[in-house]
């Protein structure tokens, strides 16, 4: 009896060794992983560079990681006014009511929406019923349907993991309740309102499948027209605006019209990858900064 | 005098009232105006895709059936007749194949990530694999899809001799994979935090093995939190597009096997709905694939309600 004892926790103990050494090489794994990965995507986009992929017209990339810019730019100016303010109504103002909760349903399904469902949905809506040609704008729209829930849930997150004791003090003083939103609760949670934004803004870069029938598959850019009104002048939203994913994605149908295809795709996943990569560093700055603010060091 | 000046500032302080009780009513409706938007967005992007995906069955008669059951996918692009043929099997079963298989592919190293990260070693976990993991979720799908089809698919080709060249099931599969990761990982990595830490005390204090504890209690106890990060993940990959067109071949055939081209739902649409006339056969038939592709992930969040609402109920 007590050998069998000992034997089966020597079992136990031999299993429990050979699982943490499962697990250490798992975690080891996607580790290594994700060096290969992104080393991989680095390494052969330096590999393949070559001077005139920085070219702002046809044989560069600048127009597309302008337009990306642009593109999110637009996106952003759109989805975080609507997305913050209805944060805002459902951290402070919604009630316990059908309404509240047919809204919680709402965002939860337009984040849920697949990226080509939404880019049909802008296709249909945005150019078609709009009888436009491709544009930045069409595209930008699509973008902020994308983010818009993202940021609403930030923002009501945000708001409703302040201390109490912030409204509780704006309003003992006799501020109203919007007073205390403006001037209190929106300034107080403001740098994880912008970390959601930075957020969104780092996926919007990398969307393809909803741009792909909104802003279309080409670009051209004339950078010495500055009338809004032209076709061809870079800031004009409602003109073609090919993004970098696109651009990727282009490559790999276009490869035998471009013999520099496979560079150029290689060369736009890696200024893709740094620049979602360098957003998300200064959201992870923003947020370690806020904490160690808010934890009064 | 001073009669008057109480007089002036009440007035003046009435008037500062009533402009902040005016201010506070604006804001109240502006702000509830933005939440009734998005209600109405939704409604609307709902909407169009019922009123556009059901054309196919009303405006061009063919039955659910057809579209659901049969292979036989010939559309014409004219806007008048319906005497083609929409049978979406094809891109129904490559949508369900390619995400079946990449569930299996990654949930055992997902939960082996999640709880290498909060039980094992919280400290590698969360200054390595945390923000390796959220580098993960930021990599574009399109790059996903372009590494695959610059790695994998060569990869695929040159070590089992695939016929279509590396685009295959496999390819798709594995891309696919690789994108549910971050996902399952975070949510999994979230529910496992949250299980109580009695629950553990009490399991060592019985003389239990760091094994035992996370078989026997931690993953029991948070399982509706990793059964949720598994739906999540599975949405990701049934609504991703670009990434799996890019290595999944495209042909127009039920695979042979792992190693055979197929379709899905997302890439069918992504090629075929830009040169297709609106309102046509082949037009509203993509779109009953996009309303598929919506049903199914109100589908995915409804098994999510059913799961979190049966874990409070356990708890």
């Amino acid at each position: 009896m007590k050998k069998s004892l000992l034997s089966r926790s020597k079992r136990a103990n031999a299993v429990n060794s050979l699982m943490t050494g499962v697990f250490f090489s798992v975690g080891g794994f996607f580790l290594l992983l994700l060096i290969v990965f992104a080393g991989y995507i680095l390494v052969k986009g330096a590999l393949d560079f070559y001077p005139e992929l920085l070219q702002f017209n046809r044989h560069g990339i600048g127009n597309q990681l302008f337009n990306t810019l642009y593109l999110v730019f637009l996106a952003l100016v759109i989805s975080v006014p609507i997305g913050v303010a209805a944060g805002i109504y459902m951290a402070e103002y919604a009630g316990d009511s059908k309404l509240t909760a047919f809204l919680r349903v709402s965002i939860e399904s337009l984040s849920s929406l697949p990226s080509i469902v939404v880019g049909l949905f802008g296709y249909l809506v945005f150019i078609l019923m709009t009888g436009a040609k491709w544009n930045l704008m069409a595209g930008a729209l699509a973008v902020s349907i994308l983010s818009l829930p993202l940021i609403t849930t930030t923002t009501e997150d945000a708001l409703r993991s302040l201390p109490i004791g912030y409204a509780e003090g704006s309003m003992a003083l006799g501020a109203t309740h919007w007073r205390t939103i403006t001037k209190v609760l929106l300034p107080a949670c403001f740098p994880r309102i912008i970390t959601g934004v930075i957020l969104a803004a780092g996926r919007g870069f990398g969307e393809a499948a909803a741009l792909l029938y909104t802003a279309g598959q080409s670009t051209n850019i004339n950078w010495a027209n500055w009338n809004l009104a032209s076709p061809t002048c870079p800031l004009n939203p409602f003109r073609p605006g090919e993004t970098l994913a696109l651009h990727i994605w282009g490559m790999r149908t276009e490869g035998s019209l471009n013999p520099n295809s496979s560079a150029i795709a290689n060369f736009s996943a890696a200024v893709l990858v740094l620049l979602v990569l360098g957003f998300s560093l200064l959201a992870r700055v923003l947020t370690r900064r806020y904490q160690k603010r808010t934890e009064g060091r | 005098m001073v009669m008057t000046d109480t007089a002036a500032g009440l007035r003046e302080s009435r008037k500062n009232s009533i402009k902040l009780l005016r201010n506070e009513r604006f804001g109240r409706g502006l702000v509830m105006a933005c939440g009734l938007f998005i209600i109405l967005l939704t409604l609307s992007v709902a909407a169009f895709l019922v009123v556009q995906g059901t054309g196919t069955f009303t405006k061009y008669h063919h039955s659910i059936l057809e579209f659901l059951f049969s292979a036989d996918w010939a559309p014409t692009d004219s806007v008048t007749e319906g005497s083609g043929k929409v049978g979406a099997a094809i891109y129904i079963v490559g949508s369900l194949l390619t995400c079946g298989l990449a569930l299996v592919f990654i949930t055992p190293f997902s939960l082996g990530a999640a709880i290498f990260m909060t039980e094992i070693s919280p400290r590698a976990g969360s200054k390595l694999l945390q923000p390796a993991v959220e580098i993960f979720v930021g990599i574009p799908s399109v790059v996903y899809g372009w590494t695959g089809l610059t790695i994998l698919v060569p990869l695929i080709r040159d070590v089992f001799h695939a016929k279509m060249g590396g685009y295959s099931v496999l390819a798709a599969s594995i891309v696919l994979a690789v994108m549910m990761f971050p996902t399952i990982t975070t949510v999994a990595a979230d529910a496992i935090r949250s299980v109580s830490q009695e629950y553990r005390d009490a399991a060592y204090g019985l003389g239990s093995t760091r094994w035992q504890v996370i078989y026997r209690v931690v993953v029991p106890a948070a399982a509706p939190g990793i059964f949720t990060g598994i739906i999540l993940g599975l949405a990701r990959a049934f609504g991703e597009a670009l990434a799996v067109a890019m290595v999944i071949g495209k042909t127009r055939a039920f695979p042979a096997g792992l190693l055979s081209p197929t379709n899905n739902l997302t890439a069918a649409i992504a090629a075929d709905m830009g040169n297709s006339a609106n309102g046509g056969e082949q037009n509203l038939a993509l779109w009953t694939m996009a309303l598929l592709l919506f049903l199914i992930s109100m589908l995915f969040i409804l098994l999510i309600h059913i799961i979190s609402r049966k874990g409070k109920q356990a708890a």
